[in-house]
């Protein structure tokens, strides 16, 4: 099975690999997938409390190539949006950028997983989980 | 140095043709077409003659007799020929037969179909080393036992079983003994009749000679086995193969049996130095093992887990360059970690991690040092690359980890 261009170029140049500090209460992580399966992602975003804005994002993959290109992808994406913007990415959408075949997708749905987990810590951490929804829903 | 070199470190999954073999192919396409079942004109006795010739040289490979060898078209046909021959032809004796948990798919995929039709098949397990428990093969016989079918190395960690032993108990007992010796014959001395075993299955092209021809050894003395055909036709081979002969196939078969038979020692004992280095080499990496008894092993093989590095992946940094096999998708689009490997305990984890280099006649140093550079450069690179591998440098016990399993 031949990789696309792209997955090739974030496979051998990823960007944004690296650790930041889960210490602090701006950054979120999500650590998605199982080392049985094959694959295990670990996304992490720091977020401008003022603004909402992920001015960072990091990851580490152990997994197959296309595991390593859609998380490089998925920290580019990142960068710059606000949580809710984050929040509408698709795993669908990387399965396009990247051309992942079928039995690649899985690695897209990862990706997307990895996102969702990392933003749900990261409002866990600052009190934003479960209760903006339900004082929408009250009012 | 950009030179592009690419090295072929597969050679489990096939071999390249051998120039001496194509040479001795090459008249039988256009000078010498004949079809070795013409019998009334000189193109037929040529092939004919042909044909005789290679199945001479294929049968002084293995020490038998040439009446012995039926031509099929490789090692998966005479897998088939041989499970599925003798259980139709030993059907008033008993339908059961006794395999391993580590076999090829061409017997693993056979002998679930027999289960279909109605045959009971027992899956021997095997030690962390890849080999079979004596003890457990004598209690699996039974009175309806028909055949014992145990490979004689394996494709994936190159274990060789311990095949004298199997073949005494077999004859003990009384019962058929087949081995699907693929990845044997040709590497190492293969001896059917000295072992006990009664019926074989190998193939030309992992021995340098071409894809498409392969045989079913089957033993005509002591006992004298029949196989019931799988294919009906003209009855060619003895009526248990039919299907007009691939004369210059054959010929390049024989051709590669007569190479084999006069260089196999020699090859032997450079592939194992050259894998030595290599499979030490590559140890000099952290929590790097070694899959699978290195006594009883294929001397050109070596299967290697890296710990924390998905197999793939790892293959995709150095795979413009090197070809080998990955543990994790042994089965082509398949993501299941390697059942061999699974089959002799590793962890999942593990299976994932791991690569099968093997190595072949034309394989040189340069290639094994190239390699070892190559590799220990995309292990470090998966390395950092891997968030489980930072975890276990932190000194995190992974198994208390919760993973999301997906």
């Amino acid at each position: 099975m031949a990789y696309s261009e792209k997955v090739l170029d974030h496979f051998q140049h990823p960007k944004n690999v690296g650790t930041l500090d889960k210490s602090k209460k701006n950054v979120g992580t999500g650590l998605v997938g199982a080392p049985e399966c094959g694959d295990v992602m670990r996304l992490q975003i720091e977020v401008d409390e003022v603004s909402g804005i992920i001015t960072d994002a990091k990851f580490k993959t152990f997994g197959c190539g296309s595991a390593i290109a859609s998380s490089s992808l998925a920290t580019e994406w990142l960068k710059g949006k606000s949580i809710d913007e984050a929040l509408t990415i698709d795993n669908m959408d990387i399965v396009e950028e990247l051309a992942l075949p079928p039995v690649k997708i899985h690695c897209s749905v990862l990706a997307e997983d990895a996102i969702k987990s990392a933003i749900s810590d990261y409002r866990k951490k600052n009190g934003l989980e479960v209760e903006a929804p339900q004082l929408e829903n009250q009012a | 140095m950009e030179t592009k070199r690419l090295i072929y470190l597969d050679n489990n999954a096939t071999t390249p043709v051998d120039p001496r073999v194509v040479d001795a192919m090459l008249p039988y396409f256009y000078e010498k077409p004949g079809n070795a079942a013409s019998r009334s004109h000189p193109f037929g006795w040529i092939a004919e003659e042909a044909v005789d010739y290679a199945r001479e040289q294929v049968a002084a490979l293995i020490d038998a007799d040439p009446k012995e060898i039926i031509f099929t078209s490789g090692a998966t046909e005479s897998d088939n020929l041989g499970i599925k021959g003798v259980y139709e032809m030993y059907a008033s004796k008993g339908n059961h037969i006794i395999t391993t948990r580590t076999e090829h798919k061409a017997v693993l995929d056979t002998c679930q179909k027999i289960e279909k039709s109605g045959g009971q098949v027992t899956y021997l397990e095997v030690g962390p080393d890849g080999r079979i428990n004596l003890d457990e093969l004598k209690a699996a016989i039974t009175d309806k036992t028909i055949l014992v079918c145990i490979m004689w190395a394996n494709n994936e960690t190159g274990v060789i079983q311990p095949m004298k032993e199997i073949g005494a108990i077999c004859a003990e007992k009384g019962v058929l003994f087949m081995s699907d010796a693929t990845q044997a014959v040709g590497k190492i001395p293969v001896n059917p009749r000295e072992t006990g075993v009664h019926i074989m299955a190998f193939t030309s092209h992992k021995m340098y000679g071409p894809k498409g021809v392969g045989a079913l050894y089957v033993s005509r003395k002591n006992p004298r086995v029949k196989v019931t055909a799988q294919m009906d036709g003209g009855g060619h081979e003895r009526g248990m193969r039919s299907g007009t002969l691939n004369v210059p196939g054959i010929v390049g078969f024989g051709k590669a049996a007569e190479i084999a038979k006069a260089e196999m020692l020699s090859d032997a004992a450079r592939l194992s130095a050259l894998r030595d280095k290599l499979e030490n080499g590559l140890c000099r990496l952290e929590e790097t093992y070694v899959n699978g008894n290195k006594e009883h092993r294929m001397p050109h093989v070596t299967n290697i887990s890296f710990k924390h590095v998905e197999g793939e992946g790892l293959m995709m940094t150095f795979n413009q360059n090197i070809a080998v096999s990955s543990g994790s998708a042994c089965t082509s689009a398949s993501l299941e970690p390697s059942y061999v490997l699974v089959a002799m305990g590793l962890g999942d984890d593990l299976a994932h991690s791991s690569i099968r280099f093997s190595l072949g006649r034309f394989t040189t140093e340069e290639d094994v040092d190239f390699a070892i550079e190559a590799v220990s450069k995309g292990v470090n690179h998966m390395r950092d690359l891997s968030p489980i591998w930072e975890m276990y440098k932190e000194g995190i016990d992974l198994n208390s980890v919760v993973w999301s399993a997906h």
